[in-house]
């Protein structure tokens, strides 16, 4: 049976002449500057390191990867994917970091015809009525993951939650997801601009509203300032913390060190996940950057390979984008995650697990998994999505 | 000569896009068509700040104006170009006028502050509007709608209407500057108290300069809002008011051709140096200063000599 | 509640000795000199750098404060040397563009030497701590030792403005460049000494805010301009009207922050309200300038004759 599909399938190819790219050209556009900016980093690290373990090549073929920092500014954002599509044409856009940036330059990729994989951002927006067929995620949709710590919030018996989101859709969707699963208390919600760094408008609210404990989600260097002083503050003896992996993975540790230990966070990914993709990818990353991967690292590490399996799998012929679409509907590739698969709505299908911050046998501080809180767990907007 | 000149990059200017085509480079279409589009901000800047002797530094906050009415408009169902083009020219000539009625009645460098702060009253108006985008902006469905038969989605069509305005502001702002209006104007930048003395009401012709002024950023904004395809708060902070200064004297305050020279020279600047640096705002800051501290004149005044009228110190 | 309006006192507090750290330098910069710098903020930056720096080589934050404020104020002094001089008998315009330019230039060194992410600046980890102030109330030891350096430099600056000699060439400078001039005091040094003093404090205020927020590029833009609202307020020239503007716009930014959004959440979702709560403050302050300039544009204290 498989004979005969490839046969006609290659008929099909001869007669809508798809021609076989000669090279793939991936527009990677993500936030190299600013407090976020560790984030982008990593993503690019890890999508850099599944690159040169396939020689540099994508899918087989000569890859052309152009990088640039969209400072975490929408309209900067748009500028560079319009060069990416007029002047540089490319195949792919991936990278972006920030929702308020896939949000700005996603009209603009999806009229033009191209493929969006997210690395990280997965706004609700997309997920649900306004999905796309342009776009793809090998990381998240954003409500995931705080769905997973409401799930253990709610289960460790938490009664009075102070909630602390930046005013941005993926602050908003962090909420949401969270209050999906966790139906207690709520002692009072903070929403701070994004990119505020000062918290103590926001300490001096959570000691008035004394709540058990906090739920958070800041990403990059607003995180770090919170985690610093709220340890300052001395709300932790009466506070606990309950975070995302966002603010809780290796690229917060180093920076704030000892205060970190004992945070319990969620995630769908950890580096001590025991399969041979994650055990591969966490040994390659470490002997070329001399750290270990966040989950950021190794979501970029993924957009690559789920490139390159797409490209390989239409045997280079970029053109027809049915095919390249139906490739990477199926993910043909092992995630270094576990169970992975790809949701009618571009978004994934996967486990989200409960980690926490202690140190590991060699004295360094960084996360152990202890349970799988949702297992095969879709996002909870596919439903509105009107795609097949 | 200057004549020539001019004709020479009118022609340039419109046989341009059809090259770009021929040799599949439309993205420089659309990079040409964000010039001309700052070209006529900071040609509007160059009216109250060259030829006005205002220095604003708020004129950022039209240009922002201008941009989300179109962009609001559009989110209501509202895309056609006749309506919602001449309202942001109308509604950013106003928000002009009570800006400046206000404003005009401070002078030096108190003016040159209280512009500023009403730009950033408007910059954080509109971060506070959640129904808009807020801070992380608002994309506009399309393109506006122009009839005709004229399909601005087309980038080559969009250039070529942005040319035609372009040339028209420019052309009228020339016809304004030789008519008594304009010659008032300059008269009052060059010597306040003797055009008061003679009997002239300078505050009313600032006013109606610095309207007018509002009004031409607010149609470049629409118009900008339209190329890009996205309007956000960072269109008014008071970094982007401190660009069209910037493009001003580059290009020559008090030139006609100031704004829209200096516009040119540093978008072209910027595309070309990011490309090889990431540093290249060293370079542009190095430039800068050494056009304030030796060139006080801007490029147009090294080809074309010194403005006619200007007076060496102001403030 | 009670608790809750005394912390949230403290830190429009902490906020606004801060400002007037920053302010002080670019009041006087501007009473006697006539010169509108947009580079200040630059020097709060390049402070900042320095202490990180200085940090991550020695391990003392108190070396690390004092190595910076020397820098900072050689920077500023060969700034003021070099550049700014040639400026004090040209327009304001083109003293706007020319530090506007020095502005630009200094952020991209910095980046050049360190890069476009945030450096590391830690609390000294003997301030990291909470501090018992009433029962059930700790506020975080290092914002008090902030409101302490700030409370600090304000009575020595008035201590060294308002009963020293030097000080009184000060004043006497702000008051009336010329009429000092006349009267026989090195105005040009005089004015070389006090650009230094503002760049030693912009880089104190570096070192007390870079543990709290970030040590990164651009991180002088968004103060500095609420320290000009501060000097426009309190009245350019003067270092009593820089405190007094300072801790009005520390207060109610701080206030905008804390308590609009508690207010407006009676009627507005808590997203929302904790958007426009943030926004309506800051247009409040600039309303407040505005008031000042068209009204009393002298500001609070004028200083000049």
């Amino acid at each position: 049976m498989h004979k005969s599909i490839l046969a006609a399938g290659l008929a099909l190819a001869l007669a809508t002449s798809a021609q076989a790219a000669d090279q793939v050209k991936v527009g990677f556009m993500s936030t190299l500057s600013g407090p976020a900016a560790a984030i982008g980093i990593d993503i690019r690290d890890g999508f850099n390191l599944a690159l040169k373990m396939s020689g540099g090549k994508i899918g087989g073929l000569p890859a052309e990867v152009i990088i640039t920092d969209d400072q975490q500014n929408p309209e900067i954002g748009r500028q560079i994917v319009d060069k990416y599509i007029k002047r540089d044409h490319v195949d792919f856009v991936t990278g972006i970091v920030f929702s308020n940036v896939l949000l700005a330059v996603a009209p603009v990729v999806f009229d033009s015809k191209t493929f969006l994989i997210s690395a990280n951002a997965g706004p609700s927006l997309l997920a649900g009525e306004k999905c796309s067929p342009w776009f793809f995620s090998v990381s998240w949709q954003n409500d995931g993951t705080p769905e997973s710590a409401g799930k253990y919030t709610a289960d460790k018996g938490y009664k009075k939650i102070f909630l602390l989101a930046p005013n941005y859709p993926a602050g908003k969707d962090m909420v949401s997801g969270f209050k999906r699963y966790y139906k207690g208390a709520i002692a009072d919600e903070a929403y701070p601009r994004l990119g505020q760094l000062d918290y103590s408008a926001e300490l001096a609210q959570m000691r008035a509203a004394a709540p058990d404990a906090v739920f958070f989600f800041l990403p990059g260097g607003m995180g770090i300032n919170f985690i610093k002083q709220f340890s300052a503050s001395g709300l932790g003896k009466q506070v606990t913390l309950i975070t995302t992996a966002f603010s809780a993975d290796e690229d917060i540790i180093p920076a704030v060190g000892e205060p970190m230990l004992g945070i319990y966070n969620t995630g769908f990914w950890n580096h001590d996940l025991d399969n041979a993709e994650n055990r591969t990818f966490v040994a390659a990353f470490e002997k070329e950057y001399g750290r270990l991967p966040s989950g950021f690292a190794a979501q970029g590490y993924e957009a690559a390979r789920a490139i390159d399996a797409a490209v390989r799998e239409v045997k280079g012929k970029l053109d027809d984008s049915e095919a390249v679409r139906k490739a990477l509907r199926a993910n043909t590739f092992k995630s270094v995650r576990g169970p992975f698969k790809i949701n009618r709505n571009g978004f994934p299908i996967q486990n989200y697990y409960l980690r926490v911050v202690e140190r590991d046998a060699k004295g360094r501080i960084t996360n152990r998994t202890l349970s799988t809180v949702l297992k095969d767990h879709p996002d909870a907007y596919v439903e509105q999505c009107p795609l097949k | 000569m200057h004549n020539r000149l001019v004709v020479g990059t009118l022609l340039l200017l419109v046989a341009f896009p059809l090259a770009a085509e021929h040799w599949d480079q439309l993205f420089y279409v659309s990079f040409a068509t964000r010039i001309l589009i700052y070209a006529l901000a900071a040609s509007s800047l160059n009216l109250i700040l060259g030829y006005g002797g205002m220095v604003s530094f708020g004129h950022a906050a039209f240009l922002g104006i201008g941009a989300y009415t179109v962009a609001i408009l559009m989110e209501q169902g509202v895309s056609s170009a006749w309506v919602s083009w001449p309202l942001a020219v109308m509604v950013s000539a106003l928000f002009a006028l009570v800006i400046g009625a206000i404003s005009l009645r401070t002078r030096g460098v108190y003016f040159i502050m209280i512009t500023l702060a009403f730009a950033q009253m408007v910059y954080y108006l509109f971060i506070s509007l959640r129904a808009y985008g807020g801070e992380d902006g608002l994309n506009l469905a399309g393109r506006s709608h122009l009839g005709f038969g004229l399909n601005l989605t087309s980038d080559l069509t969009f250039y070529y209407v942005v040319l035609a305005l372009g040339v028209t502001c420019l052309s009228l702002l020339q016809r304004l500057l030789n008519a008594r209006f304009g010659q008032v104007v300059q008269a009052i930048r060059d010597n306040e108290a003797r055009m008061e003395a003679i009997g002239f009401p300078t505050y009313r012709y600032k006013l109606i300069c610095f309207a007018l002024a509002g009004g031409a950023a607010g149609l470049a904004g629409a118009l900008l809002a339209n190329q890009s395809g996205f309007v956000s708060p960072n269109l008014l902070q008071w970094t982007q008011s401190g660009t069209l200064m910037v493009m001003v004297i580059l290009g020559g305050v008090g030139h006609l051709y100031g704004g829209a020279l200096g516009a040119a020279v540093f978008l072209v600047l910027e595309e070309a140096l990011s490309a090889y640096t990431l540093h290249w705002q060293l370079g542009l800051g190095l430039v800068l200063l050494a056009i304030v501290l030796y060139a006080r004149q801007g490029l147009a005044g090294l080809f074309v000599g010194p403005a006619p009228g200007r007076r060496s110190t102001g403030g | 509640m009670s608790v809750l309006i005394l912390e949230q006192t403290l830190n429009g507090l902490q906020f606004g000795l801060m400002l007037f750290l920053l302010a002080a330098g670019l009041t006087l910069v501007f009473g006697i000199m006539d010169l509108i710098n947009l580079a200040h903020g630059s020097l709060y930056m390049i402070g900042a750098y320095l202490v990180a720096a200085v940090v991550q080589a020695t391990g003392s934050f108190l070396l690390a404060v004092l190595a910076a404020m020397a820098g900072t104020a050689v920077i500023g002094v060969l700034l003021e040397v070099s550049v700014l001089r040639r400026l004090y008998t040209r327009d304001h315009l083109s003293q706007v563009l020319a530090t506007f330019a020095l502005l630009l230039i200094c952020n991209e060194i910095v980046r050049l030497i360190f890069g476009s992410q945030p450096v590391m600046l830690s609390m000294p980890a003997a301030l990291a701590g909470p501090v018992q102030l009433l029962p059930g109330f700790s506020y975080p030891a290092f914002r008090l030792a902030v409101i302490g350096v700030g409370l600090a430099v304000a009575v020595l600056l008035y201590l060294l403005v308002g009963r020293t000699r030097v000080g009184m060439w000060v004043r006497a400078g702000a008051s009336n460049r010329e009429m000092a001039a006349a009267m026989g005091i090195d105005v040009k040094l005089l004015f070389t000494a006090v650009f230094g003093v503002g760049a030693a404090l912009c880089a104190i205020a570096g070192a007390m805010l870079g543990p709290l927020l970030a040590v990164q590029v651009g991180m002088g833009e968004s103060i500095l301009i609420l320290a000009f609202v501060v000097i426009v307020i309190g009245g350019i020239g003067s270092i009593r009207g820089a405190l007094v503007g300072a801790l009005l716009v520390g207060m109610v930014d701080t206030v905008g922050r804390a308590f609009l959004p508690m207010l407006l959440r009676s009627f507005l979702s808590p997203a929302v309200a904790s958007g426009v709560g943030p926004a309506l403050a800051s247009i409040a302050i600039y309303v407040l300038m505005a008031a000042v300039l068209f009204w009393r544009p002298q500001g609070l204290f004028p200083a000049r004759a």
